[in-house]
Formats: structure tokens, sequence, C-alpha cells
């Protein structure tokens, strides 16, 4: 696994004046964000504001209505298709549910990216895909089928599956939902340890508080109503600075109303 | 007065206990002052049994000279969403009379319910259904409909040939382990079901043929009758058919669960082409295995045929084999070879076109299912057609 030694400043990714739309209805407007290299970034905001489709516009699944996105120097919706492809290849995706193949095993699934983008012999995947698989706990469980095992366990192995081109940015969507509050916790634990050994750039879609909290030193909040980005920075000084009342109801879960 | 609660199962017995006066909800509307209406609960309200009526407040208002309404619950026995529906109903009646309500009297639960059900105002212009409602607008809609089909269809043909194209130059990629899965999926796994349609439709064809031929001594022909049928027409059909059914409906069921579960785009984000490594697979394993298919139906159709003539019409093996193979020639095979080519292209074609686009929910994937079935028998039949005008032009 390589070690990239980073500064925190240069940026990595950089939305400008983006507007993404659904049909005629307006998701988002006029969205400017920076993250930087070495950032654990989350995307924040309730239900419907948005967050997931940022993140396909982020990862390549849906071109924006306006604006750009930027990966360092790099216009990305302005690339050929096949140099947006290459691109793809230096992320890791952690979809919420998964999204392992299932007619694959665990170690197929792996292996996939590594068949078609390196030049690997077949026993220097096979000991690739066991240290992935062992990096997120599930040495062992290179024969099953996705079917075999339990949500929690399909979500290491789709983050072993991310990680298996040793990507610039891992993109996490809600990777606590539907967990239970130990597996989401060791998953946090996960998502740091990787952020460290691997030195990738984190993006992560979520409205779960602890994790925010835990691991993100870098964050937007997506608001519904305004539909826009009302705050950015570090959720935990968010939480102290903002004056806007729905940053501070989402991060207090509601207790705390800011003072107008 | 608090809701009580039961243990599951005492209820039932708890209220034939309390004898059928106790049970039965009641209501009386008091007039304590002048200005002011009370409405009294009492006994037992529970859903799904008799409860009155829900009075009309403005016929009890004296023409105007209620202005206050007030409950009294204490001779409740047992309440649930009965007694806050009822409520909320005469809320709604009073607001527009401007009668003030005073909440008091009822139960305390049934009042944090009421709370609870106005905390949030309805939302107003959701009413999704109020455009559909126009039959001009249902038309338009159904029109866009059609077009934005039509449109997706062009799209991913030329996407597919895009994706030959990558093929012939080498760099689709695909698994060649899905190809072989496929091969045997829609090879000799099937050859079961061919296997019994085809005799069947041998059988069928003979015996159609065998009471009309009989009426001119003319048993004999049905050796050309069934040759020919089953090596133009009825063995492209039925294995199209049978593959649309089992083949094609799984296709679709199999990519449209894939979108379902993101894996689709899981492939998308690692930079490979869904059509190259789903569905070019599927197409080119069909369009391969349907003319093998469509031979063995050939064969078995024939011996189905040659049953009925030997074994019912007593017609000597080797005069009805001499039949057939006068009746029909290479043409004959090669037109039903080249039908099945295209028939297992449509099949393909309109599972996986189903399965990609179908939607995020198991009723969209049950839906694409349907479609590509339905979808594929209908062009299968209408290309025959097409095939029927255009050997009879060309003269073969």
């Amino acid at each position: 696994m390589h070690n990239k030694t980073q500064t925190k400043t240069v940026p990595h990714i950089t939305v400008s004046n983006l507007t993404m739309t659904y049909g005629d209805y307006v998701v988002i407007r006029d969205l400017d964000f920076t993250i930087n290299r070495g950032d654990v970034f989350a995307v924040m905001g309730g239900s419907g504001c948005g967050k997931s489709t940022l993140m396909r516009i982020l990862i390549g699944l849906k071109s924006p209505a306006k604006g750009s996105v930027h990966y360092q120097d790099v216009n990305f919706w302005e690339m050929s298709e096949s140099g947006r492809n290459k691109m793809m290849q230096r992320m890791g995706i952690l979809y919420q549910s998964g999204a392992l193949w299932s007619s694959l095993t665990l170690a197929e699934n792996v292996a996939l990216p590594l068949e078609q983008y390196t030049c690997l012999s077949k026993n220097g995947i096979r000991e690739f895909v066991t240290l992935k698989l062992a990096l997120v706990g599930l040495a062992g469980f290179e024969n099953y089928y996705p079917s075999e095992i339990s949500g929690g366990m399909r979500k290491r192995a789709g983050l072993a599956r991310a990680m298996a081109l040793d990507p610039d940015v891992l993109f996490f969507d809600e990777p606590s939902a539907g967990l239970d509050p130990i597996s989401a916790k060791m998953l946090d634990d996960l998502i740091i340890e990787i952020k460290e050994s691997l030195g990738a750039t984190i993006v992560i879609v979520t409205h779960e508080l602890p994790s925010i909290f835990a691991i993100a030193n870098n964050s937007i909040f997506l608001d519904t109503a305004t539909r826009t980005a009302v705050a950015a920075g570090d959720p935990k000084k968010m939480l102290k600075t903002s004056n806007n009342p729905n940053v501070i109801r989402f991060l207090t879960r509601g207790d705390k109303i800011a003072k107008q | 007065m608090h809701r009580q609660t039961y243990a599951d199962g005492i209820l039932p017995v708890k209220l034939i206990m309390l004898g059928e006066d106790m049970a039965k909800a009641k209501l009386d509307i008091l007039y304590p002052c002048p200005d002011t209406i009370k409405i009294n609960f009492s006994g037992q309200w529970q859903t799904g049994r008799q409860i009155p009526s829900r009075p009309d407040i403005e016929k009890l208002t004296q023409d105007g000279a209620i202005r206050k309404l007030q409950f009294e619950s204490n001779g409740l026995t047992f309440w649930d969403s009965s007694v806050v529906v009822f409520v909320s109903g005469i809320l709604k009646q009073c607001e527009p009379a401007g009668i003030t309500v005073d909440q008091t009297g009822l139960p305390s639960g049934a009042k944090r319910l009421l709370t609870l059900a106005s905390a949030v105002a309805p939302k107003t212009g959701a009413d999704k259904n109020s455009d559909a409602d126009q039959f001009l607008a249902r038309i338009g809609d159904k029109g866009i409909q059609v077009h934005s089909s039509i449109l997706m269809t062009f799209e991913f043909i030329g996407d597919l040939t895009l994706s030959f194209g990558r093929l012939i130059r080498g760099k689709a990629h695909f698994r060649m382990a899905d190809v072989y899965e496929l091969l045997q999926e829609c090879g000799w796994k099937a050859l079961p079901i061919v296997s019994l349609i085809s005799i069947l439709v041998g059988l069928i064809l003979a015996f159609m043929g065998a009471v009309q031929l009989r009426l001119f001594d003319a048993q004999i022909y049905v050796a050309d009758l069934v040759a020919i049928g089953m090596a133009r027409e009825m063995a492209p059909i039925m294995t199209g058919v049978i593959i649309s059914g089992r083949t094609g409906a799984a296709f679709a069921a199999n990519i449209g669960t894939m979108q379902v579960n993101e894996e689709v785009d899981a492939l998308k984000t690692l930079g490979l082409s869904p059509i190259d490594y789903l569905v070019l697979p599927r197409v080119l394993v069909l369009v391969l295995m349907m003319p093998l298919l469509c031979l063995y139906s050939d064969l078995l159709g024939l011996a189905g045929g040659m049953a009925v003539g030997i074994g019912m019409m007593d017609i000597p093996y080797i005069q009805y084999l001499e039949h057939t193979r006068q009746a029909v020639d290479i043409t004959d095979f090669s037109i039903g070879l080249v039908k099945s080519v295209l028939f297992g292209f449509i099949v393909a074609l309109s599972g996986c076109l189903q399965g990609m686009y179908c939607g995020r929910s198991a009723s969209a994937v049950g839906l694409a299912t349907t479609s590509a079935v339905v979808i594929a028998i209908v062009y299968i039949v209408v290309a025959d057609g097409l095939f029927a005008v255009i050997t009879n032009m060309i003269g073969i």
C-alpha cells in the first residue's frame, strides 16, 4: 500500500457554481465548496436535500445542470467519456447497500477491478484480494456470496472493493445506514484507519451525527428550504459558531435552536 | 381519565364480562349553559365496533347561539383512535362555525394525539393527481411516455452497436465466466422445455393435418405439413416464445435487480460499461444459441409428427421419411434459422433494455420482467409476419 505525503491545504475537489436538477425541479443551486487533499469531508443535510444527488455528480453518474466539478485542475464534466472513465478508476465508492455484484463471490467482487485495470497475475490478484478483505476484517470469507453474509459485512466487503485499486478519493454513501451502533462505530474507525494509512481524500454523505463528529474535519450543510449550502467547515466548529437555525437544529437533533 | 390498556387476549373476555350495556359506545349532547354545548362520551369506544354517528354541529348551534363546545369523558371505559377521529371531525366543523372548543374534558392521551395530528399543517398543492384527472392531460402524458420509450430504445440500440464495435476491436470488457454460464443457461438447461413443446407442436400439426387430409385420402402429406410447418414457422416461433418467457424474463429481472441494488452504478463508477459487461454477452449468447435450439426443435417436431404418422395413420416410416425429405430443403431450414437469430436478438434486446431502464423498486422489477416478455413476443410475431411477406415476395 502506498503512503502519500500531503499537505492539508491542497485542493483536491473544487465544486463551483453547481446546480443540480431532476427534470424541472431544482434540487440544489449555486453550490461552491472545496475539498482538500486528505480531508474527511461530510456532506450533511436532512432527507431529500440533495446529498445523494451531489454524490452522483461527483462520481460521474449524473451530469450537473450548471457549474463545474474540478478534480485538481481537471474539469471532470468537460472531459471525454473515456477520460472521465479513467478518472473514475481512481475513485472508490461504497454504496449505501454495498452494491456488491450478487453473482460473484466476495473475492471475485474485489478481484474484478484488479483484473480489469492491472496486469497482475492470477496469484498476484489473489494475494491482493486476501489483503483487502483482511483489512476490512473479512479474512476467510473469500468464497462467500453477498447473500450469505450480514448487512454490516456486505458494507465492509463493499469497502474492500472500493479500496481495490488504492483510490485517491473514497466516497461513502450513508455508510452507517442500517447498521447497529457498534458496527457503525467499527466502520467509522475503519474509515479513519484507511484514511490515515492510504492517504486518500474521503467524502461521506451522511446524516449520522456521531459519525460526523467522530470522523469529519470538513463539511457542508445542504438546506432543503433554501436549496443551497448554508454552512461549511469543521462540523465541531460549525456547531459552536453557526447562526443558522437549521444547521444548529440538525447538529443538535433539534434540542437547541440557534438564537436569531 | 387515562386510556385503559389490556394485555393481549384479555380484551375480548373483559368486553363480554362488562355486559352489553356497559360495552356499548354512547354519546350524549348536553346544554350546560345557553351558549355552551357539551358532548359526553361513555361506554366502550373501540374501532370496529358500532359507535354513534357524528352529530351535525351546525344543527346543534341553535342558530348561532352556541359559541363554546366542551367534552366530558368520565363515563368512558375504553377508548382508541375512534374517539380521536370522531373529535377531529367535530373540530373541523367547529372551525368554520366560529365555535371555541375546550378539549379539557377529553382523555389526556386523546388530547395529545389530536395535538400531534395538527402539529404539521397539511402540505398545500400536494394533490398529485389533479392534472392527471383531465382526459387530455392523460393522453398527453401517454404520448410523452411513448415518445420517450421510442427514443430510449433507439439510444439503447445505438449503445449496443458501439459496444459491438468495441468487441470487434477487442476493447469490450466482460467476464468469459459469465458467457459460459449464460451459454449453459440458454443452451442445454432450456432443452427439456424446448423438447416438450416441440414434440407436442409436431404432434398437434400432424393431428390437425391428418383430420383434414384423411378426407382426400392424402394422409401421407402429413409428413410434408409437419416438415414445412416446423422448419419455416413453428420451431423458430415456439423457441422464441419459450426463450422470451424463460431467458428474456430472467435477463430483465436480473439486470433490473442489479439496478435496484446499485450494482449497475458500481460498474459505471469503475469505468466499466454496463452495456459491454451485462448486455453484450447476453445478446451474443442468445444470438448464438437460438439457431441451435431452433434446429433441435425442428428435429423433435419432426419426430413428434412422425410418431402420429407412423403410430396412428400406419404410414410406413421409410415412406414418411422420404416424403419429409422431398418436402423440405435447406432453404426452409435456413429461413427458420435466420428467423431464430433475429428472434434471439429481439428477446435479448427487450430483456436487457427493460432491465437497464428499470426503476428502483421491487414493483419496477416486476413491471420490467412483464414488459420484457410481452414486448419480445409482440415483436417476434410482427417480425415473423414481415418475414412471411418478404419470403413470399422473393419467392422462397
